[in-house]
């Protein structure tokens, strides 16, 4: 069948378009490109995504990349939204195949009916070609060869050359990505002259050759104002910075190395005297994760505002100081941004992973506070909210993202601040008050809410006592006597139900006639919303319960007794957020239907949808 | 026990210091090492070096990690913050102290267990970070609260009570300290408070990571025949290579010693190290001749004891951070948060 493979060719001439077996969709498609990593190709594909933002109309690209430096492939996925999901999807419309290493995957790949776009410099496997498929070859890599000197500049002009042929396919407004690239280098103008010659490379190639656009195009929206293009590690690290935090310690480990990087260079704008170059904060690198932790409740203790991100491996070394943390009561806020485990798993794709680890880690009775931001701007609302909770309760706080959240960039309303905002800093006994006291017992609990005042070192000496993370009584002295150790980690239960009533609460959507729920939280909102609103057009009502933090408070439990029903959504695979819902509140497990997906990619709303779907399939049978 | 507290009896003949206190009024918790610990000398050491250096108890923040030596921090300065952290990682700990709140004095307690092994790469980087702080190293080559296993500093052939003897090299604190950078390292002896308390007063006030290894015996498990941690053993190897003498930079116009019989060291703040020189020359401002000085003496079965090298004008570090002089944990909230002018600028760059 070779010659129907060949026929399905794009033909290289203006005159003989191609044919479409599909009606054209206007702002409402997916494409991906596939490359090498260390081949540049991150900046062309950032490139796209800006200018379709800046289109006005609603994108989002998920980087799904490999643990390595230069050699392994990379894909970046960018899909349309007119309707303004956010969600992955991975029903690809178009796929550029950069990669000759993946050409069979990205082949496969591609829906039928839709495009791939290939460098033509070199001829394509005919075994891989696809009857429904229509192949769109560019010589991509002759044409720099020919308009480029030097190794290098050829292949990221490559780049920026397949970004101007989609520009033409797709109906990207070249004024638009010419804008940008001008923007990007407007401190190098020499680029500007080459990255606009790689970008009429592909643009005008496309342009002769193919009858542009394809049916899958773009049309001028303004959707998209008010809005900005932030990723969670980002914005997070801007929350750090506004909520007043001056020490950061941390162990460089993917995906949440971008977060102390961030805060670092915000710092450097906004934090440093101009004439001394003094700088109102100090990040200390730490020698390993251990280390990092460390520093934090160090600075936390002398009430400095502090924090560290890390992963899964980091939160496993950090283990044994946040229970020292939780125990001797020091606020300290952790950034953990999950990623595949267990061990070292796969560390540049994204999970759920850690949400056991986080709840209860350390050894010993422990509980914690944790946030799960779904988005860059709750990363950022909940860096202030974490630190407010941490100085508050006086314990550990996490703020639970995770690969895809804090290292892709999502479509979410420009942050905004509120002036009047002023830290929490919880209950601290000042000079004035401890000088007017008989005496200051650390652990003692006034009002009944498990909350006691704490001194700060150097403050008034009679705010000295010893701090220790073995048997202390509420005076802070040791004790191994089993009452005064009792009445302590009572306390400390007391308090976290205080603080499971001051986290933020579960955002609740009801369905008109539904009786199933459906209970997500962090990353997976934007599937399960999207697949929720899918369903409904298939007449499958589902309350929706998106978890916030932890620990839960009632409104959680209340949701789950009011549904015979309920489905779990989770990336993980042995549906911890299920396991929590249950020990926490101790409901039935077969009335929590559990969905999980876990291959380390973002979650898409088809994987929900069929998911359920299947799920009631097995309970009619 | 860590926190019996001491009967609150005062002898009338204590002396008072600047700030009206008595030495008394250093003191801590009634220590639950055992009789003889060497530990307890060094607590009376630290007492006697706040008191005289006038220092304000609630101005000193004191940590430790875990371990009979850890300890040590509740039975010294009552009104001081004390922070029993976790093994082998009060370095970190104190480290966090430090970047929050530079005005406090750092005192850190630590063993040969929780330094040299369990903590040994938080030591090595407090030391790289030059620190502001007084690092105090109880060395017994044992650890006491696990009943006597050996430490990473025993010496080959020193033998356990029960009489193995062992044969792993030990690490030296001390040469360490040395090849890593320290600005302050010295080793003492918990018998020997003339020497200790000087070393500590000029430990305390030195601008960086000031590291002081103190040959300390365990008393239970290991001042016996044959341990090279022992009193008996100690007492009989130990050199000093030259008298200390710290003076304070108040009592400065004070002193009155002869200068051409001793080396002076001028500290940061204008206090002075002073060496009385003895049998031969030693210049505690080179870090190879130092270094030279304890491999050779140990190579004679000698413990080289006294300030071995001092380096005062190295960037702690809030220098080398470029930290603003005031505490950070302090700064007002007005001079942290850029406001929401800022942020919507911000925002333009990400739209």
């Amino acid at each position: 069948m070779r010659g129907a493979r060949v026929a399905r060719l794009f033909p290289e001439s203006p005159s003989s378009n191609g044919r479409h077996d599909d009606g054209g969709r206007v702002n409402d498609f997916a494409f991906k490109v596939g490359t090498v990593n260390g081949t540049g190709s991150a900046s062309a594909n950032s490139l796209l995504l800006q200018s379709i933002f800046r289109m006005g109309i609603p994108v989002c690209g998920k980087n799904v990349f490999p643990s390595n430096i230069q050699g392994l492939p990379t894909w970046y996925e960018i899909r349309v939204s007119r309707d303004g999901w956010t969600a992955r999807t991975p029903d690809f419309d178009l796929i550029v195949a950069m990669n000759p290493a993946t050409h069979e995957r990205d082949i496969a790949e591609v829906r039928s009916g839709g495009w791939l776009l290939h460098d033509s410099s070199w001829p394509l496997d005919a075994a891989l070609l696809r009857d429904d498929v229509t192949f769109i070859g560019i010589p991509l890599g002759r044409m720099c060869v020919e308009a480029f000197s030097g190794g290098r500049e050829r292949t990221l002009m490559k780049n920026i050359a397949y970004a101007g042929a989609l520009a033409a396919l797709l109906d990207i407004d070249l004024e638009v990505v010419k804008e940008s690239i001008r923007a990007e280098f407007a401190k190098k103008p020499k680029l500007i002259d080459s990255n606009f010659r790689a970008l009429h490379l592909g643009y005008d190639y496309a342009r002769e050759h193919f009858a542009c656009p394809l049916p899958i195009r773009l049309e001028r929206m303004d959707a998209t104002r008010g809005h900005v293009l932030l990723d969670g590690n980002t914005a997070a690290a801007l929350g750090c910075l506004y909520a007043g935090a001056t020490v950061g310690a941390w162990y460089p480990i993917t995906p949440a190395t971008s977060l102390m990087d961030a805060f670092g260079r915000f710092c450097a704008r906004y934090r440093v005297d101009a004439e001394t170059g003094e700088r109102r904060y100090c990040i200390v690198q730490a020698e390993d994760e251990l280390a990092a932790a460390g520093v934090v409740i160090g600075a936390g203790w002398a009430g400095a505002r502090a924090f560290t991100p890390t992963a899964g491996p980091g939160i496993s070394l950090m283990g044994e100081f946040i229970g020292l943390a939780y125990y001797t009561e020091i606020p300290a806020v952790f950034f953990d941004v999950q990623r595949t485990g267990p061990s070292t798993g796969m560390p540049t794709r994204t999970q759920q992973g850690d949400l056991l680890s986080v709840a209860y880690a350390s050894h010993g009775d422990t509980k914690h506070v944790a946030l799960f931001p779904s988005d860059p701007g709750e990363c950022f609302r909940f860096a202030v909210e974490a630190f407010d909770l941490a100085e508050r309760f006086q314990t550990p706080v996490f703020v639970v993202s995770d690969l895809d959240i804090g290292m892709n960039d999502w479509m979410i309303p420009a942050l905004t601040w509120d002036d009047a905002y002023r830290p929490d800093r919880g209950e601290v006994v000042t000079a004035e008050q401890l000088a007017a006291m008989q005496r200051f017992s650390r652990y003692l609990d006034v009002d009944g809410d498990g909350v006691a005042a704490r001194s700060l070192p150097g403050v008034h000496p009679r705010g000295a006592y010893f701090t220790r993370g073995s048997g202390h009584d509420k005076h802070a002295a040791y004790t191994e006597d089993a009452d005064a150790y009792r009445e302590v980690v009572d306390r400390l239960a007391l308090k976290l139900a205080t603080a499971a009533k001051a986290v933020p609460a579960p955002e609740i959507r009801e369905r008109e006639g539904a009786e199933m729920g459906i209970i997500a939280l962090g990353g997976c909102h934007g599937a399960v919303l999207e697949a929720v609103e899918r369903l409904a057009g298939e007449g499958i009502a589902l309350d929706y319960m998106r978890i916030r933090a932890f620990p839960f408070d009632a409104p959680v439990e209340d949701f789950l007794r009011a549904h015979d029903r309920v489905f779990v959504v989770e990336q993980n695979r042995d549906g911890q957020l299920r396991s929590l819902l249950q020990l926490e509140t101790g409901i039935a497990g077969d009335r929590l239907l559990s969905l999980r997906d876990y291959g380390g990619v973002p979650l898409s709303a088809r994987a929900v949808v069929e998911g359920v779907m299947a799920q009631l399939a097995e309970v009619a049978a | 026990m860590t926190s019996i507290a001491k009967p609150p009896v005062r002898h009338p003949a204590l002396e008072p210091n600047a700030l009206g206190l008595t030495r008394r009024d250093y003191e801590g918790a009634m220590s639950t090492l055992c009789a003889g610990c060497g530990h307890d000398s060094v607590t009376a050491a630290l007492v006697q070096t706040c008191h005289e250096l006038d220092v304000e108890p609630h101005r000193v923040a004191k940590l430790s990690g875990i371990g009979c030596s850890s300890k040590t921090t509740a039975y010294f300065l009552k009104e001081a913050h004390g922070f029993n952290s976790v093994h082998g990682r009060m370095p970190a700990v104190a480290t966090g102290v430090s970047a929050a709140n530079r005005e406090l004095a750092i005192v850190g307690v630590s063993g040969d267990g929780d330094s040299l092994s369990i903590g040994l790469g938080q030591l090595c980087h407090a030391i790289r970070r030059n620190v502001r702080m007084l690092y105090v190293l109880e060395n017994n080559g044992v650890y006491g609260l696990t009943k006597g296993q050996f430490s990473a500093s025993a010496d080959v052939g020193s033998k356990a009570k029960k009489g193995e003897a062992n044969r792993q090299k030990p690490i030296d604190p001390v040469l360490l300290a040395l090849t890593l950078g320290a600005t302050f390292v010295a080793r003492s002896f918990s018998g020997d408070k003339t020497q200790l308390v000087p070393i500590l007063k000029a430990g305390l006030r030195h601008q960086g990571f000031a590291f002081i290894d103190v040959i300390s015996p365990c008393v239970t498990f290991n001042d016996h025949e044959g341990s090279t941690k022992s009193y008996a053993s100690t007492r009989e190897r130990h050199r000093e290579l030259a008298p200390v003498d710290f003076i304070p930079l108040r009592r400065e116009i004070q002193a009155s010693y002869d200068p051409g019989g001793a080396m002076t060291v001028p500290m940061h703040d204008g206090s002075l190290v002073r060496f009385r020189k003895l049998a031969e020359d030693y210049d505690p401002t080179d870090r190879d001749a130092a270094y030279a000085h304890v491999k050779r003496h140990q190579e004679q079965g000698e413990v080289v004891t006294g300030l071995l090298y001092l380096e005062d004008d190295a960037d702690d570090m809030h220098a080398l951070n470029q930290t603003v002089a005031a505490p950070l944990y302090d700064l007002p909230y007005e001079q942290l948060c850029p406001g929401s002018a800022a942020l919507t600028e911000l925002m333009r760059e990400f739209e």
